[in-house]
């Protein structure tokens, strides 16, 4: 059942959508990935770090 | 055995270099500098625990063969965790390098760190290769067939030869991961050494704002 509805959510059977723009090409799957890494090194610089606020009290 | 016959064995001379080195409380130290507290330096820490898993579902994969990671709903679940912990080792090594590079993490004479970074990241990319070519299905075939060319293009397929499963495989689970785990070591024992490389200055003018 999991593996099905797995497969029903995300169809994995066919060809890989290619992105063009002039000499560039890359496939979906990549660019998303690249997406959500530059994401995440944002996220990483922008968002507060647990237990920051509590070191630099006790400083 | 004499005080002085002590001191000229090689064990107890190798000891005190690397403790002079190393010492045991920075090797393993108790607390890091208040600007670690940042989301950005946890990418190392989590490209090497994503390496953990890597080796720990390789060795179990390893030990039963393709026949059961092809065939059994088990050996699915562990090929999957296999591929998996490979994509967030290399999302964490790449968030891990932009984040280095935009710190300019070989300044303070950290050039060795930045260097066995750089080759861990090319050896990792060898490895991702040899691994893809050792899956044992349609896709290894079409990634070996056209690797091929580009390696014989470089003129290193006398040597390297993706068509050759047997030599994959053995780059793949024996020479590779030993270079990637001894690079690994010699990488953090560096920042052990030299430390977390701190964030840059304050311009003059922000630091009166």
């Amino acid at each position: 059942m999991g593996p099905m509805l797995f497969a029903a959510l995300v169809p994995l059977n066919h060809p890989d959508y290619y992105f063009h723009w002039h000499f560039i090409e890359i496939s979906a799957a990549n660019a998303i990935v690249i997406g959500l890494m530059l994401v995440t090194f944002v996220a990483a610089l922008l968002l507060p770090f647990p237990g920051r606020r509590r070191r630099k009290e006790n400083r | 055995m004499s005080t002085s016959e002590i001191d000229r064995q090689w064990t107890t001379r190798l000891r005190r270099r690397a403790v002079g080195k190393i010492p045991p409380e920075k090797m393993m130290p108790d607390t890091q500098p208040s600007y670690v507290s940042s989301w950005i330096y946890v990418f190392g820490v989590t490209t090497i625990s994503a390496l953990i898993v890597v080796i720990g579902t390789g060795c179990i994969l390893a030990l039963r063969g393709p026949t059961w990671w092809h065939g059994s709903d088990i050996g699915h679940f562990v090929n999957s965790l296999h591929l998996w912990s490979v994509e967030i080792f290399f999302f964490s090594m790449v968030v891990h390098l932009w984040g280095k590079y935009f710190m300019a993490a070989w300044r303070g004479g950290r050039a060795m760190t930045w260097i066995t970074g750089m080759f861990l990241f090319l050896a990792s990319i060898v490895t991702a290769l040899t691994g893809y070519v050792s899956q044992s299905n349609f896709d290894s075939q079409w990634i070996s067939t056209q690797a091929k060319d580009a390696i014989n293009s470089s003129g290193g397929g006398a040597y390297f030869n993706l068509l050759n499963f047997g030599q994959m495989l053995m780059w793949h689970i024996v020479l590779l991961p030993l270079v990637l785990v001894f690079l690994v070591a010699v990488h953090v024992v560096l920042v052990r050494i030299k430390g977390v490389v701190p964030p840059f200055e304050d311009s003059p003018s922000a630091s009166h704002e």
